[in-house]
């Protein structure tokens, strides 16, 4: 890896928005004025210490924070290879990592004077921890999710609407993640003066993906220190999942400079790549522009974005992050993919072994470091990120077993 | 000069507004697309925009996302719709086309290949969605050295400094988007309109087309006492996608409405 690289990767975005060729600033013109007011806004707070004291305030009260890093000491004598370490945003408030951002974005969207919150969803976590914050702002909520999704993912419909937010099922294209993206934007963009835009994931428009980075970081923060202060050194390998990529980036970026740290990106090998029926653009697709960045998509040879597959509605996006784009490219994070079968198979393994249920999506991962951890010596070390809890995945896996819970 | 050139100034010289129809290509089916050019043409569109259909238009609302979505049914892509410029080209020399869509069609085909090639099809100018001047710089010069324009939106929510910016980049005509919104969703305010419509005039020569929430004669014709053309989409692919399953009937009531508006804009000038 040549010198270049390394400055470019660890410097990023620039001014405009971009990683290397990957990001930038592509919506309508409508939202660029939006945008150009966030990321004045964001560039003035996030240098604020009152803003950063009050962010760290409800990390630390609200949230929970700092989640714990565990030794799965057990499930590790089982792999026999590298010790594994789980990063416990599973424990946070509303169950993921997602609220990381939630929390920091409705500070941000406080501060604009806008009353309205909307927010896309996959999975609902995102939406669930939007909805939260919004509660706790008194501020009125909207959030977009494909029918799709609506459907395997009932329980956290239910727990927005008991925070008060409106969910609008979205039944165009192929309803799921990007639909509800699509949609999101089509309702910002008719009610931009008084609607705030939180984004979930570490893609759209800049600066989006910068600003959820920033505020995921404190999971690659936390995990760095509390690794050096249990094991008195850093661990040897990052594993995550990507969908859109905010808990991998959040846990990998603090890390960037660490040269002996290994990253690994889980993508969703749905039906296996092979198959087509998947959800995993940096393995397996190629640049384009949606949402508002340049990005690996899965897309057709005419640009047309094709359906993904996933058993996690989490992880059932075919765009991810612009940075993990740029990751790729430069060498510096590795992408791999683990297929709907591996991951409930490593979702059953950790509630056995552990007595930790973990979210379908954060399965991924953790089916990816068994794997890793039996080709690595024993004194290595692994830390995953456990981006959430599985209780909004009953009812999938008990379908897949076919028992019926309702 | 280009064919837009000389058909805005052929108008001004009438002091008359461009009708500007906008269809989906591919919309309800490829072979149906040079058919009803023709027939816009034929009733007085003056311009014509035509959409290069795309998975995701976050821009457009339900009426133009389906009509995508008929046409990528049959898998419409940039390379049939250049085809089908270019088949229209063969009996109408006269009448502008303007190609509208999203960025990554236009990305996966490849800039400068695509400013050859529609340069060859007869393609007079180029409208992408979510390509914001800033970062088109190459590619507009790409398009300009193969003759072709590059139509940027104004909307109602852009800043003094960055009308300046577009107006820069910008050739053929302007578009102001008149609500905020999607396309079809709010009606227009004609006073806003006018206001914004003469604050941009402030900094540009070129014509300025509105579009977004022109429904029916009555607005086409209070927006062509103010403006320099009048773009039609969603209530024009409605009448597409009600006479889907009859083709001559989709000319005729086609012909009609582009007739009505033609008509509605020459009274409101």
């Amino acid at each position: 890896m040549s010198e270049t690289q390394q400055k470019e990767y660890l410097d990023t975005p620039d001014e405009f928005g971009n990683f290397g060729p990957y990001g930038g600033r592509f919506v309508s013109e409508t939202l660029m004025a939006a945008l150009e007011d966030l990321e004045a806004l964001y560039d003035r707070l996030s240098k604020d210490p009152e803003f950063i004291a009050e962010f760290d305030r409800d990390l630390a009260h609200y949230v929970g924070r700092p989640s714990p890093l565990y030794f799965a000491e057990r499930w590790t004598n089982k792999i026999g290879g590298a010790k594994i370490y789980l990063k416990r945003e599973d424990l946070n408030h509303t169950g993921a990592h997602k609220v990381n951002n939630t929390i920091g974005q409705a500070l941000l969207a406080k501060h604009t004077g806008k009353t309205r919150i909307i927010a896309e969803t996959g999975a609902g976590q995102h939406g669930v921890a939007t909805a939260t914050v919004a509660a706790r702002l008194g501020m009125e909520c909207e959030v977009f999710m494909g029918e799709e999704d609506i459907r395997r993912q009932a329980l956290n419909v239910y727990r927005m609407r008991l925070l008060g937010a409106k969910v609008n099922a979205v039944s165009s294209g192929t309803k799921t993640l990007k639909d509800a993206m699509n949609e999101a934007m089509r309702d910002w963009v008719t009610n931009v003066d008084n609607t705030f835009y939180i984004i979930g994931t570490v893609a759209g428009p800049h600066p989006y993906p910068k600003l959820v980075r920033d505020f995921q970081c404190v999971i690659g923060r936390e995990a760095k220190r509390q690794c050096q202060e249990q094991t008195g050194r850093l661990p040897d390998a990052l594993v995550a999942c990507v969908g859109g990529g905010s808990n991998a980036i959040g846990l990998f970026h603090p890390f960037l400079s660490d040269e002996s740290v290994e990253m690994y990106g889980v993508e969703a090998a749905g039906h296996g790549i092979e198959s087509g029926q998947h959800a995993a653009p940096l393995c397996a697709g190629k640049p384009g522009v949606l949402h508002g960045n340049r990005t690996y998509l899965m897309e057709d040879e005419n640009g047309q974005i094709i359906p993904t597959h996933s058993v996690s509605a989490g992880l059932d996006y075919p765009g991810v992050g612009p940075e993990h784009s740029w990751l790729k490219d430069c060498g510096r994070a590795n992408y791999v993919a683990i297929n709907d079968e591996e991951a409930l198979d490593a979702f059953r393994e950790l509630t056995l072994v552990e007595g930790i249920i973990p979210a379908l999506e954060s399965s991924h991962a953790l089916a990816y470091a068994s794997k890793l951890a039996k080709t690595m010596d024993k004194d290595k070390i692994i830390i995953v990120n456990l981006s959430g809890r599985g209780d909004k995945d009953i009812h999938t896996v008990a379908a897949i077993d076919g028992i019926s819970i309702d | 000069m280009s064919r837009l050139k000389a058909c805005f100034e052929a108008l001004a010289s009438q002091q008359k507004t461009a009708l500007i129809p906008f269809v989906t290509a591919g919309d309800p089916h490829p072979d149906q697309t040079v058919d009803i050019m023709h027939v816009l043409a034929k009733n007085g569109a003056d311009v014509l925009e035509l959409g290069v259909p795309f998975s995701d238009p976050m821009a457009d609302g339900p009426v133009i996302q389906l009509a995508d979505e008929r046409a990528l049914l049959h898998n419409t892509s940039l390379t049939d719709v250049l085809a089908m410029v270019k088949q229209f080209r063969e009996t109408n020399q006269d009448t502008p086309v303007v190609l509208m869509g999203y960025l990554n069609p236009v990305e996966i085909y490849g800039y400068q290949r695509f400013a050859v090639d529609a340069s060859a099809a007869g393609v007079d100018a180029l409208l992408t969605v979510d390509l914001p001047p800033e970062a088109s710089t190459e590619f507009v010069a790409d398009l300009k050295d193969k003759g072709i324009d590059s139509v940027f939106l104004i909307a109602p929510t852009t800043t003094d400094e960055r009308i300046k910016k577009i107006v820069a980049a910008g050739s053929g005509y302007i578009y102001y988007v008149s609500v905020k919104g999607v396309t079809g969703s709010a009606s227009l305010d004609v006073g806003d309109v006018k206001g914004r419509l003469e604050t941009i005039r402030n900094s540009t020569d070129l014509p300025i087309a509105v579009g977004f929430g022109i429904k029916d004669s009555e607005t086409a014709k209070a927006i062509a006492k103010i403006a320099d053309g009048v773009v039609v989409g969603s209530a024009l692919v409605n009448i597409i996608a009600g006479n889907q399953q009859d083709k001559a009937a989709l000319l005729d009531k086609v012909g009609v409405f582009t007739r009505s508006l033609s008509d509605a804009v020459t009274e409101g000038c």
